[in-house]
């Protein structure tokens, strides 16, 4: 596992990049521009990637991060790679269900289900 | 902060990111004395954090010199936070709806829904710089009110 500061750790998988984030709580602007710069400089690569963004130490978190998803989720197509969630907690999911973004975005309960079949996908 | 009521706190911070967090704190702790549910504080915090950054990012467009009023009141039944802000105010039936067409896929415009799911009542004041939020103390695991949810 490779550490990058600040807010999230990178695992490499066979056939995924599993950013974790790191804080419990996803709320401030600070947070959330470091948290963007982080994870887009895991996404700005030449090949496409297949992401799975892990919620699993996520308790709380506010609209400003689902735009921070809707942004990296647009990076992530732009450069061809697939992109899935995971881990999120039950009321973080409600959050997904009243805002609709459960339509928006591939979400799994786990890393090993998230990363499963990427290679099946087209 | 200064109490202005018996279990009611009336505070004015600075409109800028970040400077609800003390208010939040001492709110949480009042939630758990009065035994809200992880789901009522849950909700009352994201609400709450959606709100002041409304105040501050659309109410007060960002302006530092501006402030943003908070008062609150909890007791076993309810808890009503009311927020405003020092901007010209806006129409709440005037935002587009964040789930519909491209709106999913924008960035911003989904803290009024959020405020509107997990609060019980909300009002705006004429202007439309006050929002006012209600949320009934649920009992249990089933989630059972104490006292009937009246309709918005």
């Amino acid at each position: 596992m490779v550490p990058i500061k600040p807010k999230i750790n990178v695992n490499y998988t066979e056939n995924a990049t599993v950013v974790t984030f790191t804080d419990e709580k996803i709320l401030e602007d600070k947070e959330i521009r470091e948290l963007q710069e982080s994870v887009m400089s895991i996404v700005d690569q030449p090949a496409p990637s297949n992401i799975v963004l892990d919620f699993d130490n996520v308790r709380f978190l506010s609209s400003a991060v689902l735009g921070l998803l809707i942004r990296i989720s647009k990076k992530v197509y732009e450069q061809n790679g697939r992109l899935r969630l995971c881990n999120i907690s039950p009321n973080i999911i409600e959050v997904f269900k009243i805002t609709r973004l459960t339509k928006v975005f591939d979400i799994y309960p786990d890393i090993a289900s998230a990363t499963a079949d990427f290679d099946s996908e087209e | 902060m200064e109490s202005n009521e018996q279990n009611g706190q009336s505070v004015t911070i600075k409109g800028e990111p970040g400077s609800i967090a003390p208010v939040w704190n001492e709110l949480d702790s009042k939630l758990h004395r009065h035994n809200y549910t992880d789901d009522d504080i849950f909700a009352v915090h994201l609400s709450l954090e959606e709100a002041f950054t409304n105040a501050v990012k659309h109410g007060n467009n960002m302006d530092l010199t501006k402030e943003v009023c908070i008062e609150y009141s909890i007791n076993s039944e309810k808890v009503e936070i009311t927020v405003a802000d020092q901007g010209g105010g806006f129409d709440p039936d005037a935002v587009p709806d964040p789930r519909c067409g491209e709106n999913l896929f924008k960035a911003e415009g989904r803290g009024l829904l959020l405020i509107r799911s997990y609060m019980d009542k909300i009002s705006h004041n004429p202007q439309g710089n006050q929002l006012r939020m209600i949320r009934y103390r649920r009992i249990g695991d089933n989630n059972e009110q104490v006292s009937e949810k009246a309709s918005n």
